[in-house]
């Protein structure tokens, strides 16, 4: 390469800091969807590049299911403060107790589909017109046509065959009123640029993410961590396991993979040779052919 | 199947570089078994997907693995057989990292290559072998024109099926350059290839002794795009005004945005648009430290010598190489949406970071785009269609011509009323 070509990199991340400038620009009441995960630590980092030297001008949102890795939640208000950001939390479980939204039945009941009622009621809330999300095209086949700027009506629904054309870097943010928007800054990256973008930022990241021992109950395949949510079937037993986590999400229907990568390397190291997808881990997305069609038309991230 | 060999270790990840390309052709030339060869030979797709879509091309009877499974991800698109909208997918190879536009065929074809275009360095157009240029080609091809892709990689499929035949590759190859000839593509190579087979995709093949060139993998990987971006022409649209209001930088008043042309350095002479006044830069800042020097695509901050009042959608450029300045602006505009261009209609603009509006003047013409005739007596522009028009905008832009520059020469316009995305503009 010569001297003047930027790295694959550096060119989404010129693409998603452009994109950053471009909400604060273009909306009045942005905010950022943070989980305490691998892609909206990403994302934070980023922000701060877009608007360096002076702080995140929007605030940090967690849509709290109750059903977490303390890590991930220790993590979470451990960076908000670091970085001198807002953060405020809405909790599913107040949408549950309020009689907003009904918790699933069964043996491991998934909070994941709740987070749409208490998001947009926390979108409400804070009449927020554009909501910053890490989900990627890769992830899933749902999003890979997914925009950049995903526009959703006055009921946080998503409409994929009403999409708004993108062309170059012409992003189009107008709207109605009570309309918003999802923004996907991270929609060209794919699982190993966010670990490379990791590696290269020398970000921190939960421990979760890394081997450790953990108690787990074996699901039909997906390793579940063996939490009081989880309610153990017959024929089931509780083994303790040398695990990690590759994505973060509602504890009772996020797997782990069994792995002894203890550093950042040999986490790349086996993204790079695993032959499953990391959403192959989350029993949600199993459930059927289009559920994430299905949860994003109705409002989800 | 084989697989991409070299491991990619982080230093050469560290390193690699980006190209977009999308790809082109009729329905079943062929182009959701290229693109499942490729993302299938650089490992792009996981046992988890290939198991699903195996379990559902067999529930369908199906008597192959249909790769199009991967591509067409909504509901509606599986159950109608059919691709709705450009999807994006992801691969990487040791030496590069790659972004496809898949645009479906059918009645929406070229909103969906005009919008998987405009952001592509190279253009796959696929033929087959037994059929050869057909109208559609020619329309592929015009489109990668118009919306400046400056590589065509036309990949003549299906070789198999005419027994990897030189004279069948050779004639096609003589029918395509001929018609190309009217067209403004600076470099186009040919491939025999069998995307279902292999031949030429990835592994060079035995069938076809008689080519010497590159394997389709190895031209994307090669290909020099670095030229591609305008290093001439400094452009630095204002995105953003930074203002920290901190004790540390209480001073501070950075102007942020991504370079789109040239090369900025802290010292170089600089004119701000529209004022015209002149300043010096003097600091280039990223959160990683100052730098040297910025050129595109790069998203930086920049502080000036002097206190000038500049906002977003402002221009900061160099005072011996302006762009062109003006409201009566000539288009070559694509339509995108179902409802018609109204011929003396308002529609909002958006160039650049900058936000206006604009009135249809007048249609000069619209392109027949199988033939490239130009239509005088019908001047509907409905979607899909693609025309040349004069507009006239509510307060001056500064661009470039697309061909000069392919961001400071593209425009969207928005109904102002659906706020729906409608026309898309590349300047003349
Ligand atoms: N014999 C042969 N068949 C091919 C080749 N490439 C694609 N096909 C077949 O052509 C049909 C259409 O291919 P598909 O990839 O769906 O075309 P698309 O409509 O352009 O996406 C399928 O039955 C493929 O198996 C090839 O190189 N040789
Ligand atoms: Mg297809």
């Amino acid at each position: 390469m010569n001297s003047y070509t930027l790295s694959h990199l550096k060119q989404l991340e010129s693409e998603a800091i452009f994109m950053m400038r471009e909400v604060a620009a273009q909306f009045e009441r942005p905010a950022l969807l943070f989980s305490g995960g691998k892609d909206s630590i990403v994302m934070v980092r980023l922000a701060q590049k877009a608007f360096f030297p002076a702080k995140i001008p929007f605030p940090l949102v967690h849509v709290d299911t109750g059903h977490n890795f303390v890590e991930t939640i220790e993590f979470r208000d451990k960076m908000a403060r670091e970085v001198g950001a807002n953060l405020i939390v809405r909790y599913v479980q107040d949408s549950i107790d309020q009689g907003r939204a009904v918790e699933e039945k069964g043996p491991n009941p998934s909070r994941n589909g709740l987070q749409t009622i208490t998001l947009l009621d926390t979108i409400e809330e804070f009449k927020f017109d554009a909501c910053f999300g890490g989900a990627r095209r890769d992830e899933e086949k749902a999003r890979a046509k997914e925009r950049f700027f995903s526009h959703r009506d006055e009921f946080g629904q998503w409409d994929p065959k009403n999409q708004r054309p993108e062309l170059w870097n012409l992003y189009n943010g107008k709207k109605q009123q009570g309309e918003n928007f999802r923004i996907f800054p991270l929609s060209n990256w794919t699982e190993m640029d966010v670990w490379q973008y990791i590696y290269s930022e020398k970000l921190d990241i939960p421990s979760i993410y890394f081997t450790h021992k953990r108690d787990i109950i074996n699901r039909g395949g997906t390793l579940l961590f063996s939490s009081p949510f989880v309610t153990l079937m017959k024929g089931e037993k509780v083994e303790n396991m040398q695990v990690r986590f590759r994505t973060v999400g509602d504890i009772t229907c996020t797997g782990a993979v069994e792995s002894d990568a203890a550093t950042l390397e040999q986490v790349i190291q086996e993204v790079a040779t695993a032959r499953q997808t990391e959403r192959g881990t989350r029993a949600d997305d199993k459930r059927s052919e289009a559920a994430m069609e299905d949860r994003k038309k109705q409002g989800y991230f | 199947m084989h697989q991409t060999t070299e491991p990619i270790t982080n230093e050469s990840y560290l390193n690699m570089d980006l190209l977009r390309f999308t790809t082109a052709g009729s329905v079943d030339d062929g182009k959701s078994t290229l693109i499942g060869r490729l993302l299938f030979d650089s490992k792009a797709i996981f046992e988890d997907q290939m198991e699903q879509i195996e379990e559902i091309s067999t529930r369908k009877g199906k008597g192959y693995v249909d790769l199009s499974l991967l591509t067409d991800g909504l509901r509606a698109e599986r159950e109608q057989g059919i691709t709705i909208d450009v999807a994006y997918r992801y691969f990487a190879t040791p030496k590069r990292k790659f972004i496809v536009a898949d645009t479906p065929g059918h009645v929406q074809y070229t909103r969906n290559m005009v919008t998987g275009a405009s952001t592509a360095n190279l253009a796959i157009i696929l033929i087959d072998a037994r059929h050869g240029v057909i109208e559609q080609t020619c329309r592929h091809s015009f489109i990668a024109s118009l919306l400046q892709i400056k590589h065509v990689v036309v990949c003549v499929n299906k070789m198999d099926l005419v027994d990897f035949s030189e004279e069948k590759f050779n004639k096609i190859r003589e029918e395509y350059t001929n018609f190309a000839s009217k067209l403004n593509i600076p470099d186009i190579r040919f491939i025999p290839i069998s995307a279902l087979m292999g031949d030429n995709v990835v592994e060079p093949s035995k069938n076809t002794p008689w080519y010497q060139g590159g394997t389709l993998m190895y031209t994307l990987e090669t290909v020099n795009i670095a030229s591609d971006l305008n290093m001439i022409d400094s452009r630095f649209p204002v995105q953003y005004v930074i203002r920290p209001q901190s004790d540390e930088f209480h001073d501070f008043r950075g102007f942020a945005g991504r370079v789109e042309g040239g090369v900025f350095k802290p010292g170089d002479e600089v004119m701000h648009l529209p004022s015209g006044l002149t300043t010096k830069i003097k600091t280039v800042e990223t959160m990683d430290g100052q730098l040297e020097e910025a050129f595109p695509p790069m998203s930086i901050t920049m502080t000036l010598e002097d206190n000038i009042d500049i906002s977003r959608g402002d221009m900061i450029v160099k005072p011996n190489n302006q762009p062109e300045s003006g409201q009566d602006i000539e288009l070559m505009l694509c339509w995108l949406n179902e409802k018609k261009m109204n011929p003396g209609g308002k529609y909002v603009i958006r160039h650049t970071t900058k936000e206006a509006r604009c009135v249809i003047k007048e249609v000069r013409y619209k392109m027949n785009i199988n033939t490239l005739h130009k239509i005088e007596d019908d001047k509907t522009i409905g979607l899909n269609d693609i025309g040349r028009v004069l507009i006239r905008t509510t307060s001056p832009l500064f661009y470039d011509s697309y061909n000069k520059n392919r961001i400071t020469g593209s425009v969207i316009l928005v109904d102002e009323f659906t706020n729906e995305t409608v026309g898309a503009g590349m300047i003349l």
